[in-house]
Order: C-alpha cells, then structure tokens, then sequence
C-alpha cells in the first residue's frame, strides 16, 4: 500500500476545489494556483524518489485485489512524466500570475488548470484500462473549456475542430475497450497483458490494437490524424497553449508507450511494428514540412509538436533498449522546450503585440536578453548541442543505425535540418531583422503587470534546458531505467498481480 | 437477439459517421450522440446477454448459481453514459454559441484557423 501514488492525482483535484472555493477573490485563487502547482510538484518528485528506490509501486483502490479493483501503478516512466507535469504546471502557474486577468479568473480559469492537470496524472499513474478512459475524459473537458475560455470567433473555430475530433476518438477508444473486455473478460492492464500473451491469432485482438493505434494516435497528433493540432492550439490563451503543447500530446505519447509494450507488446502483434514505423517517420516529416509553411510564431510551434510527436514513436516504433532510452529522453526534453517556446511567444505578443513574423523584428537590439532566452530552447528543439535536444535526437538516430533502420534516419536527421531551418526563420524575423516602420506604426505593445514574472517562468525553464544538455548523463540513466522497465512488462504485472506460482 | 443487436449498433456506427461528415454543425452534433450510444450499445452486448440470471448470490452460499449476468459491463455502460452526457452538453452550449459568433451553420464557414 503505497498512498504516495495517489497524491499527484489528489494535490490538483483539491487545490481546483479550493480555488472554486474562492470563487469570488482573484488574490486568493492566484495564490492557490501558485502553492497548488508547488505542492503537486513536490509530490511528483517524492514519487520519483521512491519509485526510483523501491521499484515499481502499486496501490489497489480500496484495497481490492487486482484484477478485480482500480490498481494505481507508478513505474519510473510514470513517475518521470508526473514530475514533469509538475515541472510545466509551476512554470505556467508563475506565468499565469502575470497573463490571465481578472476576467479570465472570473470564467474559472485556475479550477479549470487544475482539473486538467489531475485528470494528466490520472492518465499516467492508472493501471486500468477503462479508468485511463475516465482519466482521458476528466482531461478533456478541462481542456474544452479551457480552449474557449473568453469566446472569441477562431477559439470557437478552433474548438468545434478540436471537441470533435476527441469526442471521436474517445467514442473509438471506447469501442476497443468495449471488444477487449468482450474477448478478455478483464480491464486490469497488468492482468490483459498476460492474458493477451497467452492468445494466439485472435482476429479481434488485431482490431482492438489498431483501434487503440488510432485512438491515441488522435490525441498524440501523429500522421494521418494531427490536423485537430494546429487548428486549433494557437487560438488559446498562451498559458493555455503551453500548458497544452507540453503536456496533451505527450499523454496520447505515454499511453502509446505503456500499451503497446504490457499489453500489445508491438513484437507479437505483427501489424503495429510497420504501421507505427511507417507514422513516426510520416508525422515527422509532414510536421516540419507544414511548419515551413507557416509565418505566424504559434502555428510554426504546433506544426513542431507534430513533427517531434514522430521522434517519439519512433523510439516506440524501433524498440530496441536504446531507441526507448532514446524515446523517453526525447519526452522528458521535449515536454520542457516546446512549453518555454509557447511561454516566449506570449512574451513576444506582450513586447510588440503580434504574432505575426513578417509584422514583428529588431527585438535583438531591444531585447538581447529575452534573444538569448529565445536561442536556447529553440536550438534545442533542431537538436544542437550541447543542449538537451542534441542528446535525444542522437539517442533516437543512433538506435536506428543500430537496427539498419536507414530510410528513418533519413527522415530524421532531414526533418533535424528542417528544424534548424525553421527556428533560424523565426530567430531572423522576430529578433535579428528590423522592424518595417509601417509594422511598427500599426502595432501596439500589450503592456501587463508582472512581466518579470513571465521571464521569470522562461528562465526556468531555458535553465533546466540547459541542465539537462550538460548533465546528460543522469537523466540518461533515469531514461535507461524507465525503459528497462518497459521492455521487460513481466515485472509490471508481478508488482501489480503479485508474483505467480 | 445477438444478431440484431450486432445489425442496430452496425447501423448506428454508419449513421453516426454520415451525421459526423456532413457540413452542418447540428448535425455533426447529433452524429456525436448516436456515435456514444453506439458504443455504450457495443458494450453491453459484447460482455454478453445474459437473460434470467441476475448477479446474485443465494443465501447461505458463497458463489453464485450457475452462470450469471456480468454486472461489471453495466457498471461501465453507466460510467460511459454519465461521462457521454457531460461532454455532449458541453458540445450542445459549444455550437450554440459558436453560431452565435459565425453566424452560419456551416463547418466551411469555419476554416479561418486552418492552415
């Protein structure tokens, strides 16, 4: 019995309560915003800790016996991606203070925040297969209403696109849950990965694992099934956006990771393998392709998060142990970088009052801090070293030398370049070109309070960027740790069934 | 009685893709429901029907008798239409007001943030 796994879920869902407590004091409601992402922090990393010590952890809900209860389960993986929810909602909770206004408050900002990051852990720590359903849900409303929070035409535009799009693929995820309980009789994930093992050709088996292909493919954002992705992330508050960019995909992201290594294992179902290699190496390429044609600062980053979508399943795709070590670097990078890229744009937007590149420049010769802050992360992201983008994408290229994967490093190391060439537009147009004078008439800075605190968050976060590229190595090894796990589901399912004669 | 289950939610899966595909939001709207009951109608039939066979345990036993009713299906059903009616009155107040905002029932009048 371990309760420590249930506190990352509980921490967010009683600071929301508490801020719809003091529904009617901004200070307040800011104050819990702040504390809560702190306290849900601190529990994540406490989580990591003891996961990292003793192993996976498991917790049966009410002391029911798997399969037969709700089995939370915190293996290193989880845990990693717990404490970085921890990590963006503290930087987006310090940028909030500064960006969401009394007006935004009044709409149930912070309630909602709060939410969506329960319903996140939720997703990463539960061990059920049905409750992930429930999870995904409590997310999504969230984010619905956090998508439209303030009503305007392209949020609704937006929305209609994004609210579709997952009320399908949970209607679909639903299906596959619905043939699998039919077939297997069970909904603990550790229990139908054993009973799923001991199956063979099953028709049907074949159907639920492209369904579940399908469904988390949706919310990941990969190829064919991303174009909800940049319809819809840039028409949202930025904190909205980067809480977004950093944290949803990378959900569909894990849960692509846990099933299809406990209870599909991607080796025994002889479908998943190419399909999966065939989208990480598409979605890639068809992100960085879409972002080349965008001028617009936010559009350009959500057709980045495709794009790095497809690193990720690649490392999934591969399954090698280096390409998963490869994998799992990749998210804990990425989760970092894209959410400070968001967070920058907004800071943009506040200093000039566009996100438009061809409107916007010469922020160098005003801003030569905040160009530097820029250069980080964004260099990061095409994979320079020595930042933490040049270790993962090399994990992740190397892994596909070993396995003789050629036409995917390809694909890898030219969407690489393309990055470059993408981030290089947006360091030439914003920060190193001149201003056209007929832009700078036209335009007006958004002045706000605290944007101290705003730099605040970003320097956080381009900090960690950097820590994680010098000190590659421990997080290296975390990465090795959580993906030794994953490639062995035997003692995923021992932790949570107990051990079996 | 299989059989006509499996042709109805056949058919609700079909309708609900066409509602889906069509331009008009309210529609699209009403795809979404019939595609949630259709699901939930999946379930409840591939956990299987059971007829007279409640789940219940006779006195003085500690097993049921004979083969019974999965309740856990209904429980999932019930989970599953609870989580489906917050979201679709979510969705309904959506396209409310994103025709108040458009001023069209139309998906093409809605293509400003595509790329």
């Amino acid at each position: 019995m371990r309760p420590e796994i249930a506190l990352p879920i509980l921490v967010p869902l009683i600071a929301g309560a508490l801020s719809l407590l003091c529904w009617r004091s901004i200070s307040a409601q800011r104050a819990i915003g702040v504390i809560g992402s702190v306290a849900m922090l601190i529990a994540a990393a406490v989580l990591l800790h003891h996961v990292w010590h003793d192993g996976i952890l498991v917790l049966q809900l009410g002391s029911w016996q798997a399969p037969f209860g709700i089995s939370l389960v915190a293996d290193l993986l989880a845990a990693i991606m717990v404490t970085l929810t921890g990590i963006v909602s503290v930087c987006t909770a310090l940028y909030s203070l500064a960006t969401i206004n009394r007006e935004y408050t009044h709409y149930g900002y912070y309630p909602l925040m709060f939410l969506l990051l329960s319903g996140v852990n939720g997703a990463f720590l539960t061990g059920d297969i049905f409750n992930l359903y429930v999870w995904f849900e409590v997310m999504l409303v969230a984010s619905f209403a956090l998508l439209i929070l303030g009503g305007e035409r392209k949020q609704m535009e937006g929305a209609i696109k994004y609210v579709t799009i997952n009320l399908l693929s949970s209607a679909l995820f639903l299906t596959a849950i619905g043939l699998l309980y039919g077939v297997m009789g069970t909904l603990n994930m550790a229990d139908l990965g054993q009973k799923v093992a001991q199956v063979e050709d099953n028709g049907i088996l074949e159907i639920v694992a492209v369904l579940f292909l399908i469904t988390f493919g949706i919310k990941a954002g990969a190829f064919p099934l991303f174009f909800w992705l940049p319809a819809s992330y840039h028409t949202p508050k930025v904190a909205v956006s980067a809480l977004f960019a950093g944290l949803l995909t990378k959900v569909g992201v894990y849960v692509m990771y846990r099933v299809f290594t406990v209870i599909f294992p991607i080796a025994n179902t002889g479908i998943i393998e190419p399909l999966l290699l065939w989208m990480a190496g598409a979605t890639m390429l068809v992100g960085v392709l879409g972002a080349a044609a965008q001028f617009e600062f936010r559009r350009i980053l959500s057709f980045h998060i495709i794009s790095q979508i497809g690193y990720m399943l690649m490392g999934l795709a591969l399954l090698t142990p280096l390409a998963l070590i490869g994998g799992i670097f990749y998210i804990i990078h990425h989760i970092i970088v894209k959410a400070n890229l968001f967070l920058i744009s907004g800071l943009v937007f506040r200093l000039k009052g566009s996100h438009d590149l061809a409107q916007l420049g010469g922020l160098y010769r005003s801003h030569p801090g905040l160009a530097i802050l820029f250069l980080i992360p964004a260099l990061s992201l095409a994979g320079l070293p020595p930042l933490s983008g040049f270790f993962a994408k090399f994990t992740v290229i190397r892994a596909g030398i070993e396995v003789d994967a050629w036409w995917l490093v390809a694909v890898a190391l030219f969407v690489g370049f393309l990055t470059l060439y993408s981030m290089i537009k947006i360091w030439v147009e914003v920060f190193w070109k001149e201003q056209t004078p007929e832009a700078a008439a036209a335009l007006q800075p958004r002045p706000g309070p605290h944007t101290s605190l705003m730099v605040l968050s970003i320097a956080l976060m381009a900090a960690m960027t950097v820590a994680i590229g010098l000190a590659a190595e421990p997080v290296y090894l975390l990465a090795e740790a959580a993906a030794l796990q994953l490639l062995n589901p035997q003692g995923y399912i021992e932790a949570v069934l107990g051990v079996q004669p | 009685m299989l059989t006509l289950m499996a042709i109805s939610i056949g058919c609700l899966y079909a309708a609900a893709t066409y509602m889906i595909l069509r331009r008009s939001i309210v529609k699209l709207v009403i795809g979404l429901v019939l595609l949630s009951n259709a699901a939930n109608l999946l379930i409840f039939t591939v956990a299987g029907m059971t007829r007279k066979a409640p789940p219940i345990i006779p006195d003085g036993m500690m097993l049921p008798d004979g083969p019974v009713a999965d309740p856990l299906a209904q429980a999932l059903i019930l989970t599953a239409i609870v989580i489906g009616f917050g979201v679709l009155a979510f969705a309904v107040v959506l396209i409310h007001r994103a025709y108040e905002v458009v001023q069209a029932d139309d998906m093409d009048q809605m293509k400003d943030t595509d790329t």
